[in-house]
């Protein structure tokens, strides 16, 4: 009686559920897209930089690995706020207030996977070294150019991960969505979110389903990627 | 060095021996509480160990969590709950000892803004809809969420102003969004707006029980294999000091509802 059944019958994915899987990967993806854009400079610098501040930087950078995400959510939320200092920039702008919109939980996003991203690329860059730059300045490359043409390529193992990472990540991401989110279906209602909602209304048959599928996914594509980078790493000299 | 780890072995012993000491002199009970009896039950627990010497252990969360857990062997005794109708499936399904679930306490529903004269008091401005976003507690699991859906379709105008819904998961993440002005205003429980007999701050209308339902959140005593709880004093001993005149003064000056004969809250079967 106290036992439950793992796996009923398989219920047909209604709207909702199907949008929340879209919104879910369209979330991870501009997340991981953004950044690889932002964190890769961040890490160049953290690498090379000797500057007395790398160490206040680095422990900002990893502080969302230790805030829980209701916290990191709900200082989001107040800084949203039509009272917070974001919120009262994006009104000043005409934007509004961003919580409860899809804006709001991609800068959640952002702020949440940082490390995810930041700390792969960090070790890449580290492992490669200044030794490759300085022959490439020696070849008379401007540093723009010797980073794009002998580092980035170099780093590419660093970067997979970082893009693994920061996509598995986001896909789980909870807390914080719970916090700022609002579970407006199509606009911050994830996957994640879905399944709590089921769980919470004692619905388990799809409670299950759903969290099976997230699982599956995400073994495929971690699976896939670090494929992908042995493969890469093996090409590399 | 020697003498420091010596030191150290007493306090540890020390340590222990008070905590083994706290355990045989008085009884203990679980509570699973409701999160929107947050407050109360604290204060309740408090007095409860001052009159009868045991001890409540609290634990607040989501009645869905709750559920959840004590199906799967959580080791509570006594469940507060959050609504009327979980206590009601535990009891179906034989984990409930017979004839202990009861109302401990009637929740009230209130719209509130932090806003002070956004809200009027015949709710007008829920017709005119003349705001950004509203909160309420998602309807499928709370028991304030489906009271104040009820409210907007008695009302007329639910049509209208779903487009402007923000769900919080709770009754606490609900409030969370109204006070910190994200949403302008938002169905949260009227214990959470109120202290000495009035509204603490902004505009609020509370909604007249004849627009809804009545939340009725019921208590039971648990009896799973994992409780222990048949042969637990502390936990019988709380949920009598539960129907007391002390816990129902607390109950009330946090702005809850009672059952009583002159407010039957369900009719006989």
């Amino acid at each position: 009686m106290v036992t439950m059944e793992i796996f009923p019958a398989f219920p047909v994915f209604d709207a909702n559920t199907l949008s929340a899987i879209k919104l879910t990967l369209q979330l991870a993806s501009l997340t991981t897209l953004f950044l690889l854009v932002i964190a890769t400079p961040v890490a160049w610098w953290l690498a090379c930089s000797r500057s007395p501040w790398r160490g206040l930087v680095n422990t900002v950078v990893a502080l969302p690995l230790v805030l829980p995400p209701t916290v990191l959510g709900f200082y989001l939320l107040v800084a949203l706020g039509p009272k917070g200092p974001i919120g009262q920039f994006t009104q000043a702008m005409g934007w509004g207030t961003l919580s409860f919109t899809f804006t709001g939980l991609l800068i959640g996003s952002l702020i949440y996977s940082l490390p995810f991203a930041v700390q792969p690329l960090e070790r890449a860059f580290e492992a490669i070294g200044q030794r490759p730059m300085e022959v490439a300045a020696t070849l008379r490359a401007r540093p723009l150019d010797a980073f794009l043409a002998v580092a980035l390529p170099m780093a590419r193992p660093g970067f997979v991960t970082a893009a693994i990472l920061t996509f598995a990540h986001t896909l789980g991401e909870f807390g914080m969505v719970l916090m700022i989110g609002g579970n407006i279906p199509g606009q911050t209602r994830v996957i994640s979110t879905q399944i709590f909602g089921h769980v919470e209304a004692m619905e388990y048959a799809q409670a299950h389903w759903l969290a099976a599928g997230l699982l599956l996914f995400s073994v495929v594509v971690l699976l896939g990627l670090s494929l992908l980078n042995r493969q890469t790493t093996r090409v590399m000299p | 060095m020697h003498f420091r780890t010596v030191r150290f072995g007493r306090m540890l012993a020390g340590a222990l021996g008070s905590m083994l000491g706290a355990c045989v002199c008085a009884a203990e009970v679980s509570v699973a509480v409701a999160a929107n009896f947050t407050a109360p039950m604290q204060k309740i627990a408090l007095a409860f160990e001052q009159e009868s010497g045991h001890k409540a252990i609290l634990a607040f969360g989501s009645t869905g969590n709750f559920y959840a857990q004590i199906k799967n062997g959580a080791p509570f005794q006594v469940f507060l709950s959050a609504d009327d109708e979980t206590p009601a499936r535990l009891e179906n399904e034989g984990l409930v000892a017979a004839g202990s679930r009861f109302t401990y306490a009637v929740g009230k529903l209130v719209l509130w803004s932090r806003q002070p004269g956004l809200v009027d008091a015949r709710a007008d401005v829920l017709r005119a809809g003349s705001f950004g976003r509203i909160a309420l507690a998602n309807p499928k699991i709370a028991p304030y969420g489906a009271a104040a859906l009820e409210t907007m379709t008695n009302l007329g105008v639910l049509a209208n102003l779903r487009p402007k819904f923000v769900q919080g998961e709770n009754i606490a993440q609900t409030y969370q969004f109204v006070a910190t002005e994200n949403a302008q205003l938002g169905f949260v429980a009227l214990s959470q707006v109120f202290a000495d007999g009035r509204i603490t701050q902004g505009s609020a209308w509370q909604v007249p029980a004849s627009l809804h339902r009545p939340i009725l959140q019921d208590a039971v005593l648990l009896t799973g294999r994992h409780t222990g709880s048949r042969d637990n004093p502390a936990a019988t001993a709380l949920l009598a000091f539960l129907r007391g005149d002390k816990a129902r003064a607390i109950i009330r000056a946090y702005g809850y509802d009672l059952c009583a004969s002159q407010n039957p809250c369900r009719v006989a079967p």
